[in-house]
């Protein structure tokens, strides 16, 4: 497939902000250390409000995949069938909840910790309704498993959670450290499950093969014509156009800079007490995010593709 | 129920795009607006199409053979792309099976054609829709047409008649008939999609033996 820079900034930036918002009520409904009532306040609020420019940001970058935008409010209409259209109600009821958990904080409501949950609960919907636009095309084998919802969740808590030792350092210190230490985890678990689904999606056998895509029962089939001179929208659409190589080294890239990237710099971080390298630990790693979704777009093979294998 | 659909025999398909062209004529001058050409007289065409004829070689030298491969939307009967358009307007019809595109409603998210294993839709870059293949429905169902011309364009300009078109609901149809009989098949079964456009393999050939006779 050819990756949409539209919808690699929606997951990415959304991802942050759902991880975020569960780094919040974390810290709300456990308590992270010894802060007061004051600057937590400020810290909730603040974080929501962070929370709302990530998500809106992933809001608007998605407008740019629509041919209409202007018919956007029809998409929410075939929740009953389509994860497209149930991640288009997911979205702004996410939004709108961490508006009213910043709300309840800054008015000082005593239900705040309720409205966290709430809006965690459905930062959890918004994960499974996004990963399953792609795991539930059961043809496109890369994203047909449980691996793309887990991948989704772990790099999106990652991120939130990285997202939340940054804001903590400004807002509240004393969050730091559990913030720091929930992040290791979650990047060492998002680890594990990125090699395994790369493990699993290396040794892939492809669905479909040129003999079942045109019917005919014979070893030797190849294509000589497409049927059209200067490529289609079947070209366009489904083929990334990098040389191996390129993936390869997207692989590379986008492992180094999310795992020993941004924890080298975290940790690096925690021993010199650096606010300056916790920015650019959380930089670093969303470089790795943007590659990281490149690349899950540009692996995905989609059978469609064997119509489509010689230009002429 | 009624399903309508094609059956391509691809015995006589000579690999002309008479098709193609009949096609991209009919649906380009309809009511529901152009189909797109970019660049059309220029070094690399490209353009929306709802038919397109493709060319397989076959076999190993000198047992070879060229099979024209004609390619549009299958209309199948479970079809992937409906259930995932967020706006209702992909949509099959109950009446008569066809799979269409509701040119109002789309916004162009592209979804549709991820989840075709086909490769059977094209975003149309002028009109920023989803576009694809309708059976010629207002051909088909057409009340100003002569009756013998209520058949999708496609089919009125093979000139080898490699396109049938018919209910292959109806057992007795022409189309069921040459399922039935030609060992008419579907494409990619293994997903289960049930296309309704089927294809009639090629029969094996040999020289007459003028001596046997």
């Amino acid at each position: 497939m050819k990756p949409a820079f539209s919808v690699i900034f929606l997951t990415t930036l959304c991802g942050m902000a759902q991880g975020l918002m569960l780094a919040l009520v974390g810290a709300d409904v456990i308590g992270g250390g010894h802060t007061t009532p004051l600057a937590a306040r400020d810290f909730f609020v603040g974080g929501a409000v962070i929370c709302l420019i990530l998500g809106g940001l992933g809001l608007f970058a998605s407008f740019f995949h629509l041919g209409r935008p202007e018919r956007f409010w029809r998409s929410a209409a075939m929740w009953r069938t389509s994860w497209l259209s149930r991640e288009v109600i997911a979205v702004p009821a996410f939004l709108g909840l961490c508006a009213l958990y910043g709300w309840a904080h800054y008015t000082g409501q005593r239900w705040a910790p309720i409205a966290g949950v709430a809006c965690a609960l459905a930062a959890l919907a918004l994960w499974v309704c996004t990963a399953m636009i792609y795991a539930c095309l059961r043809f496109i084998r890369e994203w047909a498993s449980a691996y793309t919802l887990a991948n989704f969740v772990l790099l999106g808590c990652a991120s939130g959670f990285t997202a939340a030792c940054v804001w903590a350092a400004w807002a509240a210190p004393a969050w730091v450290p559990a913030y720091l230490q929930a992040t290791y985890l979650f990047l060492i678990v998002a680890l594990a499950v990125r090699l395994l689904m790369l493990r699993r999606n290396a040794g892939l056998k492809p669905g479909s093969t040129v003999q079942s895509a045109i019917g005919i029962n014979n070893p030797r089939i190849q294509q000589k014509s497409m049927g059209a001179m200067g490529g289609t929208f079947n070209t366009r659409e489904f083929f990334h156009g990098k040389s191996a190589l390129f993936i390869k080294n997207a692989r590379i890239v986008f492992l180094l800079l999310i795992f020993p990237g941004s924890t080298l710099l975290l940790a690096l971080a925690e021993r010199y007490v650096n606010g300056l390298l916790l920015i650019a630990a959380l930089v670093v790693q969303y470089l790795g995010l943007l590659a990281e979704r490149w690349f899950f777009f540009a692996q995905a093979n989609h059978p469609q593709n064997l119509y489509y294998q010689v230009v002429s | 129920m009624t399903q309508l659909a094609l059956v391509i025999d691809l015995n006589v398909c000579v690999g002309c795009h008479a098709c193609v062209t009949s096609c991209k004529q009919w649906n380009t001058s309809g009511t529901a607006g152009p189909l797109q050409d970019l660049n059309p007289y220029g070094e690399n065409p490209t353009g929306t199409f709802f038919n397109r004829v493709q060319t397989f070689e076959v076999g190993a030298f000198p047992d070879t053979q060229t099979v024209h491969f004609p390619k549009s939307c299958l209309h199948c009967e479970d079809p992937p792309c409906v259930p995932v358009c967020p706006t209702g307007a992909s949509y099959k019809r109950k009446e008569d099976g066809i799979v269409l595109v509701d040119y109002d409603k789309c916004i162009g998210c592209k979804y549709c054609a991820w989840a075709c294993p086909y490769g059977a839709r094209e975003l149309d870059e002028g009109r920023k829709v989803m576009t694809k293949c309708t059976l010629c429905v207002d051909r088909v169902c057409s009340d100003t047409l002569p009756e013998e011309e209520r058949k999708p364009a496609c089919v009125m300009a093979c000139p080898t008649n490699a396109r049938l078109f018919g209910d292959v609901h109806d057992e007795n149809s022409e189309v069921s008939v040459a399922i039935r009989e030609r060992g008419g098949y579907a494409l990619m079964p293994e997903w289960d999609t049930k296309p309704a456009n089927h294809y009639l393999p090629r029969k094996i050939t040999e020289l007459i033996d003028e001596a046997k006779l």
